[in-house]
């Protein structure tokens, strides 16, 4: 195999990999805020029980979070380096700004969160709590400002020619306000929020279903359920506001979304299978001009298809096209699942021990926890593969974007290293996880004095 | 070779952005070593202790701070694309497997620390202790291996493309630079722990403070001779301006400085003398650099230096306004957290 194609296998690899854990850690984050400020403000000593069994996955998936991502920051130097030298100037400056701002108030305030809720009183601990949080989405500010220039570069011009030729900025905030910057950066957050509510949302009906810790995760589901459900309905729209610039934006990419060929009023498919040679979506079931309404507001205008892009300027089409229609219908089904849970809640079915609902909505909100990862995964390829052969859209090309000096084999062995240990990694996770969702919530017995342990217990801490 | 060095850093005057930011990265790279390194020291002496409860204390020392102090390397690596590209993308494709190998022991590393105490077996706590040990000291000697090549030389060719290879990375000097990390790491992680535990512990760790410092100065001085043999430009702004010379004095007293507190039973004032003597070695390391930021031995126009290398004014620039609001902010609350967990460490339920 030659070294672009590892090269590309390794660096997607790996961002997947990555990419299960700071979409846990951002919206986990938020339901700690929630969590821990409604204990502030109620004194519900219940509040404080579910802030801390949270706080204890949180620790966990951003553990494995900040250790994958140490390879991410490195990765661009080590099999990117013509793109670093060429974009360094720029994305360079957002990702150290993501150090600096970010990274530090995250894992800083991520001490007192996780080791002092002993050693500060409540109020400094909330503080904290909010400062991870705000930390985490301040990270997903950074790099997705960084990313999306790589979508629509702006605030740069090039400087030099041909081997020696790189961007420089011009314009520090139009470089951060690129036109895709604000729609990618919502979108994906939202999905975050996606990912930490349905998160909640799974563990607490696993618990209700083997009727553990029922107080807990009646109250866990609960606040699951209406983040979940807000964020499900944001996401249609930060999802249809990002699919409008990237018709104007990135018009290959939205072709590619859609398998559109001639420049025509376009239909929406719902489901289809392009076939490339013949130019055409098969098998497919379409809405006809809906994508021409949804992205211009008018039936009758045509969307630019793929026939006016060069072939050599085109992404994989029928790849970004089942990505990204297979990340809409999990959206909608995340919202269907949402919008059960809530109105079985409401008609108070949902606590009740209603058969149908612990036969099949119980065990279909355990496995939710899928959809918004499988989601978020696959709207991250449908964005980075529809942005192909580039890697700067327009700018730069993947394949002249490589390390000149790193061979295929280095790369294979970089690559098989990779994934033995992240296998290990993810067999570990799943496995403490369900350690931790077994073991539970700790109890809190003493209702005077919610601290006190006694010296035995502290020693010799009986683990699940 | 001939430079001013103080000219240079103070160009007419008013420092160039170029020379700040050697600064700014050597700053934030100082900050990693010294922090990161009595974590991954108190690895390398991890598996000295003898029970399970001692380890528990070890882990639970660097426990609330560890991944606060990787964030120092993350951000440094940042700060080293956005100021330098040319020496990001150069080093980082052309020490591949190195580096490579590095992130592999940091991830078992942070791994270890996670998932060791999770389980009672001892099978599985003796793996992950033998994981954490392992990772930490591959880690230390790999950073040291890089500061070797750097400070030795490595062949760039005129794209300023690394021209080497990965077995050529190893070689002699790179290695003693790596022991002596290995080594100056652990003698900064058996102060932490003598600061951070008690009773039979810190005994404990009061004496591979006394074996470590003795083997810091013994790697430590034949580092230096070997320094002033083979690489003598690294002596030549010291030759031209002697007054520089107060910063080895100041390393050598740092040092000796010690074993003075810890008999006298000041462990903080010990762990500050070794973070400045920390800090007075990456001064040396940058003085001798200056402006160079890789060194090519096989054609020394090919080198990269802090003009040739860097970024646009503009973004030095941006980046400084973004340095001078992110570090004061991060220096105060990374002071706070350490404050908040001053003292020695307790076992408790939600320690590893």
């Amino acid at each position: 195999m030659d070294v672009l194609l590892l090269s590309r296998i390794q660096f997607a690899f790996t961002a997947a990999f990555h990419f299960i854990y700071p979409p846990l850690s951002i919206g986990l984050g938020l339901v700690l805020v929630i969590m821990e400020g409604l204990w502030i403000r109620t004194g519900d000593k219940l509040y404080h029980e579910m802030a801390r069994f949270w706080t204890k996955i949180f620790a966990l998936t951003f553990a494995m979070g900040v250790a994958t991502g140490i390879v991410m920051e490195f990765e661009f130097g080590t099999n990117w380096a013509t793109y670093s030298r060429y974009v360094g100037d720029v994305f360079g400056s957002a990702l150290a700004a993501e150090g600096i701002f970010a990274f530090f108030l995250e894992s800083g305030f991520l001490a007192v969160l996780l080791f002092g809720w002993n050693k500060v009183g409540p109020k400094l601990h909330f503080f904290s709590t909010c400062m991870v949080c705000f930390g985490a989405h301040f990270s997903a500010v950074w790099i997705i400002v960084a990313n999306s220039w790589q979508q629509t570069p702006a605030g740069y011009h090039i400087v030099g020619e041909g081997m020696h030729a790189r961007a420089e900025i011009t314009d520090f905030w139009a470089m951060v306000f690129s036109p895709s910057s604000m729609d990618r950066l919502s979108h994906t957050v939202v999905g975050a929020w996606q990912a930490g509510a349905f998160f909640v949302i799974s563990v607490s009906a696993y618990y209700l279903l083997r009727r553990w810790h029922l107080d807990f995760a009646r109250r866990s589901l609960k606040v699951g359920l209406c983040l979940a459900l807000a964020a499900s309905l944001l996401q249609l729209v930060t999802g249809d506001i990002s699919a409008k610039h990237v018709a104007r934006n990135q018009p290959a990419k939205l072709a590619a979304f859609e398998g559109h060929y001639p420049t025509e009023p376009a239909p929406l498919y719902l489901f289809g299978w392009v076939n490339e040679n013949q130019q055409r979506v098969q098998f497919g079931v379409a809405i006809p001009r809906l994508l021409s309404y949804l992205t211009y507001g008018d039936a009758n205008k045509p969307v630019t298809g793929l026939q006016d892009i060069p072939p050599q300027d085109r992404p994989p089409i029928n790849f970004v096209f089942q990505t990204y229609h297979a990340m809409v219908a999990i959206g909608f089904g995340l919202i269907g699942v949402s919008l059960l849970g809530v109105f079985l809640w409401w008609r108070g079915l949902l606590f009740a021990e209603v058969g149908w609902v612990r036969r099949f909505v119980l065990p279909l909100m355990v496995v939710s926890v899928l959809g918004p990862q499988l989601a978020n995964q696959l709207g991250w390829f449908s964005a980075e593969v529809g942005r192909q052969p580039w890697i700067v859209y327009g700018l730069l090309r993947t394949s002249d974007a490589l390390s000149k000096v790193v061979k295929a084999d280095a790369v294979l062995t970089s690559l098989i290293l990779f994934t033995v240990i992240y296998v290990l990694l993810f067999v570990l996770f799943i496995f403490l996880l369900n350690e931790k969702i077994h073991h539970g919530p700790e109890h809190e017995e003493h209702p005077g004095e919610p601290h006190s342990f006694k010296p035995s217990e502290i020693l010799h801490e009986p683990r699940a | 070779m001939n430079f001013f060095f103080a000219q240079t850093l103070f160009d007419g005057g008013m420092p160039s952005l170029n020379a700040i930011w050697f600064v700014l990265v050597g700053v934030l790279f100082t900050g990693y070593v010294i922090l990161d390194g009595f974590d991954l020291g108190v690895g390398a002496l991890h598996l000295f202790t003898k029970t399970d409860e001692e380890r528990r204390l070890m882990l639970n020392a660097i426990g609330p701070v560890w991944d606060g102090n990787e964030v120092w390397l993350v951000t440094g690596g940042g700060a080293l694309f956005a100021a330098f590209p040319e020496v990001y993308a150069t080093v980082f494709s052309g020490f591949y497997l190195a580096f490579v190998l590095l992130l592999f022991s940091l991830i078992f590393r942070a791994v270890a620390i996670e998932f060791r105490s999770k389980r009672p077996e001892a099978w599985w706590r003796q793996t992950w202790d033998i994981l954490f040990s392992l990772g930490s000291v591959l880690s230390s000697f790999l950073i040291g291996v890089a500061i070797g090549n750097i400070v030795w030389g490595v062949p760039l060719d005129k794209d300023h493309e690394f021209a080497g290879t990965f077995l050529g990375l190893l070689g002699p000097y790179p290695i003693l630079l790596g022991i002596t990390t290995v080594a100056l790491f652990a003698m900064h992680g058996a102060i932490y722990v003598v600061m951070k535990t008690e009773g039979k512990m810190e005994d404990r760790a009061r004496g591979w403070i006394r074996n470590t410092i003795i083997f810091f100065v013994l790697a430590y001085a034949i580092t230096s001779f070997a320094t002033l043999l083979y690489i003598p430009r690294m002596a030549v702004p010291l030759q031209q301006h002697p007054w520089l010379f107060i910063v080895p004095l100041l390393n050598v007293l740092a040092v000796a400085n010690i074993p003075r507190q810890i008999h006298l039973g000041n462990e903080f004032k010990a762990f500050l003398s070794s973070c400045a003597a920390m800090i007075a070695l990456m001064t040396l390391f940058g003085i001798g650099m200056y402006p160079h930021l890789v060194f090519s031995h096989t054609e020394p126009a090919n080198s990269l230096d802090i003009f040739n290398a860097a970024s646009s004014q503009k973004t030095l620039g941006i980046m400084l306004i973004i340095a001078c609001m992110g570090v004061p902010i991060v220096l105060t609350y990374t002071v706070c957290i350490y404050w908040i967990f001053r003292g020695k460490v307790k076992l408790d339920p939600m320690s590893y």
